[in-house]
């Protein structure tokens, strides 16, 4: 797999196809009331080299799909619907086949570098040890590749840093080396679970420059998951709004965070700071967000929303296409000729080719400003 | 503005200095700092961590003994914490903590933490009982709160009853280091303009303690910026973020990623905050510096104010001529 993948360009045609698909993802966590949805019919999908930016608050739901894709949810979670890395379902592949897949195709770098690293052990253990066991490298290998990484990554002197523990280092450059520890193994798809938060804005800038540059070189495909909208503007190139365990906005980045549809997209970026408007005063959303197992078979921004309407608190709002969203020409043919090649899968219907072609236009899930049949 | 150049200083610092470690490996972590805040006056402290904003911050309270210079707290000298009661004429002096789940006793209701301002203020029993829930109100949270533990409710709100906790103390001065860090977008906006409302309506000085220059700029009316221990540049929010002087303050400026959707990718600053253990000779930023020049390396740039039409004072040999 390794092989094969560096001796292609990342920018062939056929590396372009949809590396990783999550479709109508349900992930339910056992509470006093019984199972309650904390992940609730989630779609999306990440080509090689694109990075998908997952926002929302905590509790959102956004870190439990990342989880579900590495089989590494709470005791007693049930999941529903399907996780597929390059045609291969994820979600119901037993824990054997996942050891394979975790660490070796699908990396995490997680929010706090001080934690994700062990304080006892020196880089070099921690970053040649995962490549001895997916890959079989010998000592000598694994010990030259990790220096290699530590170079991309740019840490100074890599062949000292390897000898030291993490305690060694500051923030942003042991958060430097959990990327390089994800990157060990040459994985297909990173999920970055708030990467730069526990981060100063300058070590941020070169993180995100980090991921852009490796998105670039290696075709990585990035899940970047955060509460930061203004990290997403800088990197993503499509962005999903996740609310109360849904997608409740979707689309090209320039689309979301310029022309917001949902009513919570856009109460969100109000609640930010605008560096250019220093007059206008934070607007925080009022009422906080809904506790697990608190939301039914309604709108689960309904008693938050300024918009709100009848039917929203009646029925579920699905994502439908905004009026006036502009027909990404370029992006429908890129995804079409995705749809054909993955045809060849047993498992891909007609319904995840439309879904897979809608991804690229602008849909919110709001009976106000997306509704049904408007396009 | 000018209004607040009035009044005089409630809280000041001249010269003051933090040290860490034992005396053969001194730690220098906050270096001749200057600081003034009038009442109702937001000031803005900002810096990568470890520039020793924090470090500070807990001098300012006195929560970490100044080395060297002196924190004035409404004239009376602010006399670093020890085992004897903490002088009654500090009390007006209260401090926000970071972490919303560590600074609240979990094991005590809501109510009788924010009680404890009360009794330490001396005041009433009657008073006890009835101010936490007039302060909740006040912090946007229902009253009957008291009765609730912190565990009960979310990061916002439990730092919202840290706040009401300080307001039980009736605070002239408030320092809150980080107090949003550690909270939601929606919270932060919630938390801030809380504070920020604290020192408009009520006349409360605070310095808001944040790595987020995009938060400070939104309620600061004076903004210092810190590195590795020093204030590089200090000045009217306004003005030091349109026009920064001091490279490191355009460095933080430019490296705010805008969620505008445009995928500018933020200017990245190479290089870590050096250990203030062994701090770079000359100017401390020179070697992360886009303008340093050979003087840099030797030469301690000062504090220096600026001509009047800029209103700031900053740190720097290459902006700020010697002569002004």
């Amino acid at each position: 797999m390794t092989a094969t993948r560096q001796t292609v360009p990342a920018d062939q045609p056929a590396q372009t196809a949809r590396l990783l698909e999550v479709e109508n993802l349900t992930v339910s966590l056992p509470t006093r009331q019984g199972h309650c949805n904390a992940v609730d019919g989630v779609s999306f999908g990440i080509d090689r080299g694109a990075i998908l930016g997952l926002a929302g608050e905590s509790g959102s739901g956004k870190t439990m799909t990342a989880m579900a894709m590495l089989g590494l949810l709470p005791h007693g979670a049930r999941t529903g619907g399907s996780i597929r890395l390059a045609g291969t379902e994820l979600r119901t592949m037993s824990q054997r086949g996942l050891r394979n897949v975790r660490g070796r195709r699908i990396a995490l770098i997680s929010q706090d570098p001080a934690t994700s690293l062990h304080p006892m052990l020196s880089v070099g253990t921690q970053l040649t040890e995962h490549m001895r066991h997916h890959l079989g490298l010998s000592k000598d290998a694994a010990h030259a590749r990790a220096v290699e990484l530590l170079t991309t990554v740019r840490i100074p002197n890599p062949e000292q840093a390897l000898g030291h523990h993490p305690g060694v280092f500051s923030g942003g450059m042991r958060q430097r080396i959990a990327i390089a520890s994800a990157l060990a193994c040459d994985p297909d798809v990173l999920l970055a679970d708030e990467p730069t938060t526990a981060l100063d804005v300058t070590v941020q800038a070169g993180i995100l420059r980090l991921l852009d540059r490796l998105r670039r070189e290696r075709g990585l495909a990035v899940l970047i998951i955060t509460h930061d909208l203004g990290v997403l503007s800088a990197v993503a190139d499509d962005v999903c709004v996740m609310y109360g365990g849904r997608i409740v906005e979707r689309g090209r980045r320039a689309e979301v965070l310029g022309r917001p549809g949902h009513p919570y997209t856009r109460a969100l970026l109000d609640a930010l700071p605008h560096p250019e408007t220093p007059d206008s005063a934070l607007r925080p959303i009022p009422g906080s967000p809904p506790a697990l197992g608190a939301i039914g078979d309604w709108c689960a921004f309904e008693p938050r929303c300024g918009l709100r309407i009848e039917a929203c608190g009646q029925r579920r709002p699905l994502l439908n296409m905004l009026p006036g969203a502009p027909a990404a020409a370029l992006r429908d043919a890129a995804t079409t000729d995705a749809s054909t090649t993955d045809a060849s899968t047993t498992d891909v219907t007609s319904t995840s080719d439309h879904e897979a072609a809608a991804t690229s236009e602008h849909e919110a899930a709001c009976f106000v400003t997306a509704p049904a049949g408007a396009r | 503005m000018t209004q607040l150049r009035e009044r005089t200083a409630v809280l000041e610092a001249s010269g003051v200095c933090v040290d860490y470690g034992p005396r053969r490996r001194r730690v220098r972590a906050v270096d001749s700092v200057n600081l003034s805040v009038r009442p109702g006056e937001v000031l803005g402290l900002v810096g990568e961590s470890g520039c020793g904003k924090s470090s500070l911050g807990r001098a300012l309270v006195g929560l970490e003994p100044a080395a060297e210079g002196s924190v004035r707290f409404a004239g009376q000298a602010v006399t670093p914490l020890s085992r004897r009661r903490r002088p009654e004429l500090l009390r007006p002096l209260q401090m926000v903590f970071q972490d919303p789940y560590g600074s609240l006793n979990p094991r005590r209701k809501v109510g009788e933490l924010i009680a404890d301002g009360v009794r330490l203020r001396n005041g009433s029993r009657a008073e006890a009982q009835s101010l936490p829930a007039e302060l909740l109100e006040r912090v946007g949270l229902a009253a009957d709160a008291v009765n609730k533990y912190p565990h009960e409710f979310s990061g916002g709100q439990r730092q919202r009853i840290a706040i009401a906790r300080t307001l039980a103390a009736r605070p002239r001065c408030i320092v809150a280091d980080e107090p949003i860090s550690a909270l939601d977008a929606s919270a932060q906006a919630q938390v801030a303009n809380l504070l920020l409302t604290l020192a408009k309506e009520d006349g409360v000085a605070m310095v808001f303690i944040s790595h987020d220059l995009s938060v400070v700029r939104q309620i600061a009316d004076r903004v210092a910026v810190m590195y590795l221990g020093g204030i590089v540049e200090i000045g009217p929010t306004d003005a030091v973020w349109a026009d920064p002087t001091h490279p490191y303050t355009e460095a933080l400026v430019s490296a705010i990623p805008r969620a505008d959707g445009l995928g500018a990718l933020p200017v990245d600053l190479p290089g870590d905050v050096p250990d203030p253990g062994s701090p770079p000779s000359g100017c401390r930023f020179h070697p992360r510096c886009p303008l340093a020049e050979d003087r840099c390396s030797t030469t301690v740039p000062l504090l220096t104010d600026l001509p009047p039409e800029y209103d700031r004072a900053a740190a720097c040999l290459v902006r700020v001529p010697a002569d002004s």
